[in-house]
């Protein structure tokens, strides 16, 4: 990967929301949503983003596209620092970065008709014009699977996925080279999340696109993802390769993750489930050392005095896992990882 | 794939009646008041008959065409006033003074209104700190004594009346939709836009202001109401629309004393019923709108 230019590079990207409290109102503290996190994206890649609510996926998601601003750290598009580039600039590279919503219930402009929705930034960024505007529609609609009669429709006359469809839509208007789809289906029917995920798939295919597909569940991010990155509390715990994530997850938390992907076989009801016990921990006042050690079931004293780092695994290059517990039982125990880790790789694997 | 869209959008159909237009919607909506379609249709009357009142009126509303305080009689219906001007006619006239006034105040109200909520809630931080607090001020001075104190320094008139009502009822308006962009600067359509790259006055103009213009023109209803009434109260206590123009509020002047209150009752009864009128017909279509242009409500 050093060869090229990543399309996007996150170097220890920090996001800290100030408490504001006291008689006169100061900043108390941090709420700590990302806390030093790195990892790049090759052109025509996808990325899944996993993690349980609160950890801080969307506002990196966020980040990508400037809809907030990193406290610390830097965004790299194309080589290109994020931060430092002049209003002109950014104008330019904002529209290849779009985004995906997860409800698609707002984020539609209920007063618009959706031809509205979808040409006016086109008319604004000179992609299409007056004459053309009709047919790039039509096609746009035929690229995410919507007759063309929906243009003259407002949003409320459509469902979910469909509305989802038209924000897929609105994001590819302006030919974005990568597109953050932030739980893009988390908010739809079980039976049209499958269509839409494949809707993306194929699109990412078609288009050449580089995601970032952020979502709670490792079974959907899975089905899209090249390369899954694990979240807990403001850091990336493991990240590598979908397959190698599966068949041998590190981490304990990426471990409880795939136990709780639920496997369609009856068979299978009455094997013990290790689930995890406890709450996340609260990001305004993280947990010391590692951030996950009071809920861990391999937890060491020397857990909660030292933060562990991102470390490749020997044997499996492009496999990064932050435990250094783990590491050590996979030294000892020789390659082919623990127990607990083959039996759910397997399962995943599917 | 296209076969599934076409699923789904015709599992849909039976629910909502289809291809209906927002406007018919708030129309049907609004035909279940029945008190707001009364008033409607009231309103209407009323403000014809004062926008026609040059041609609908028996008399010149200042000329002396009969006794002074003359009951009423066939040639003047609502009798004459004190001085033997038709009472009728000056009635038509003193409408459209107030209409005027109530339409014009309500007008720059809802425009200071929205232009200083829309800058305070999209912008925040120092702007919003300042506009609030302005807001607060114009909002916590007593109402009626501003109002006497500025129509003493400028002079009352129509004009200046206008003016002033006009500059002490948009704070309501200002709270109001600030309060609305606040929250819809936070919604996926808005930072969709923004993701787009889309100009700040797309964002304001396209994507805000039509999402708040409901609550605006519910509450304007009610400073429309308001500020009639303050017309006539100004007037009523000298301070209003000057003679010999007629207002609602000086027609009411005669009133003050208790020979007219308890033997002339065609002097005040007209002109305060048509206020209540006015007023309680505002106040019922703008009750009727709240429920006719909500989302929410079927």
């Amino acid at each position: 990967m050093n060869k090229k230019i990543p399309l996007i590079q996150v170097d220890n990207l920090k996001k800290y929301y100030p408490i504001k409290g006291g008689i006169i109102t100061h900043v108390t503290g941090n709420i700590h949503a990302v806390d030093d996190v790195s990892f790049s994206i090759a052109e025509g890649e996808t990325l899944g983003l996993v993690g349980e609510s609160g950890c801080g996926k969307s506002t990196i998601g966020r980040q990508l596209v400037g809809l907030e601003t990193p406290t610390e750290g830097k965004i790299y598009y194309e080589g290109n620092d994020l931060s430092a580039l002049k209003k002109k600039e950014m104008q330019q590279i904002r529209t290849q970065l779009q985004m995906v919503f997860q409800d698609p219930y707002s984020s539609l402009n209920p007063r618009k008709h959706i031809f509205e929705i979808l040409s006016q930034p086109m008319l604004y960024h000179h992609i299409s014009t007056k004459e053309t505007i009709e047919k790039d529609l039509e096609r746009l609609l035929d690229m995410v699977g919507l007759p063309k009669h929906v243009l003259g429709r407002y949003p409320h006359e459509f469902s979910g996925g469909q509305r989802q469809r038209i924000g897929i839509a609105k994001a590819l208007s302006l030919n974005p080279k990568f597109i953050v789809c932030d739980e893009p289906v988390s908010a739809l029917d079980v039976s049209i999340q499958a269509q839409i995920l494949n809707l993306l798939k194929s699109l990412q295919k078609e288009l050449h696109l580089t995601l970032l597909f952020v979502g709670h569940g490792l079974g959907a991010v899975n089905y899209v993802s090249d390369r899954i990155a694990v979240m807990y509390l403001g850091k990336i715990v493991e990240i590598g390769e979908a397959k190698e994530i599966f068949r041998h997850p590190m981490h304990p938390y990426t471990q409880a993750l795939i136990e709780a992907v639920p496997i369609p076989d009856p068979e299978e009801k009455d094997r013990k489930k290790k689930f995890l016990t406890g709450e996340i921990g609260d990001s305004a006042n993280p947990p010391a050392g590692c951030r996950f050690h009071p809920r861990c079931p391999y937890a060491k004293p020397e857990c909660s005095a030292q933060v562990p780092e991102l470390l490749e695994l020997a044997g499996y290059p492009g496999h990064f896992a932050a435990c250094p517990v783990m590491a050590g039982r996979q030294k000892a125990e020789g390659v082919g990882g623990t127990a607990a880790a083959t039996g759910a790789g397997k399962k995943g694997g599917h | 794939m296209q076969k599934k869209v076409t699923q789904e959008a015709g599992k849909k159909k039976p629910q909502a009646a289809v291809n209906e237009s927002y406007l018919q919607t708030v129309f049907r909506r609004f035909r279940r008041h029945r008190l707001a379609l009364v008033s409607l249709v009231v309103l209407a009357v009323l403000v014809g008959a004062a926008l026609l009142a040059p041609w609908i009126a028996p008399y010149d509303p200042n000329a002396i065409v009969g006794p002074f305080s003359g009951a009423p009689t066939v040639q003047n219906w609502l009798g004459t006033d004190q001085i033997g001007r038709d009472v009728l006619s000056r009635l038509l006239y003193a409408m459209r003074i107030s209409l005027l006034v109530g339409v014009l105040a309500t007008l720059i109200s809802t425009v200071i209104g929205v232009v200083l909520g829309l800058i305070a809630g999209y912008f925040g931080g120092i702007a919003d700190m300042l506009i609030m607090r302005f807001t607060d001020m114009v909002m916590s001075f007593p109402y009626i004594l501003l109002v006497l104190v500025a129509a003493a320094i400028f002079r009352p008139g129509l004009w200046n009346i206008i003016l002033i009502l006009g500059f002490v009822d948009w704070p309501g308006i200002a709270r109001l939709v600030r309060g609305n962009v606040l929250s819809l600067r936070e919604t996926n359509f808005v930072k969709g836009n923004l993701v787009a790259g889309m100009p700040v006055r797309h964002i304001l103009f396209s994507e805000i202001l039509p999402n708040t213009v409901a609550p605006i023109l519910v509450y304007a209803t009610s400073v429309l109401a308001l500020s009639m009434l303050d017309e006539a109260a100004l007037s009523f206590l000298g301070l209003g629309v000057q003679p010999p123009t007629s207002s609602l509020g000086n027609m009411l002047n005669g009133a003050q004393s208790l020979t007219v209150l308890t033997k002339q009752p065609w002097l005040w009864i007209p002109a305060g019923l048509l206020i209540v009128i006015l007023v309680m017909a505002i106040n019922f279509i703008g009750d009727a709108l709240r429920d006719a242009l909500d989302p929410n409500s079927r």
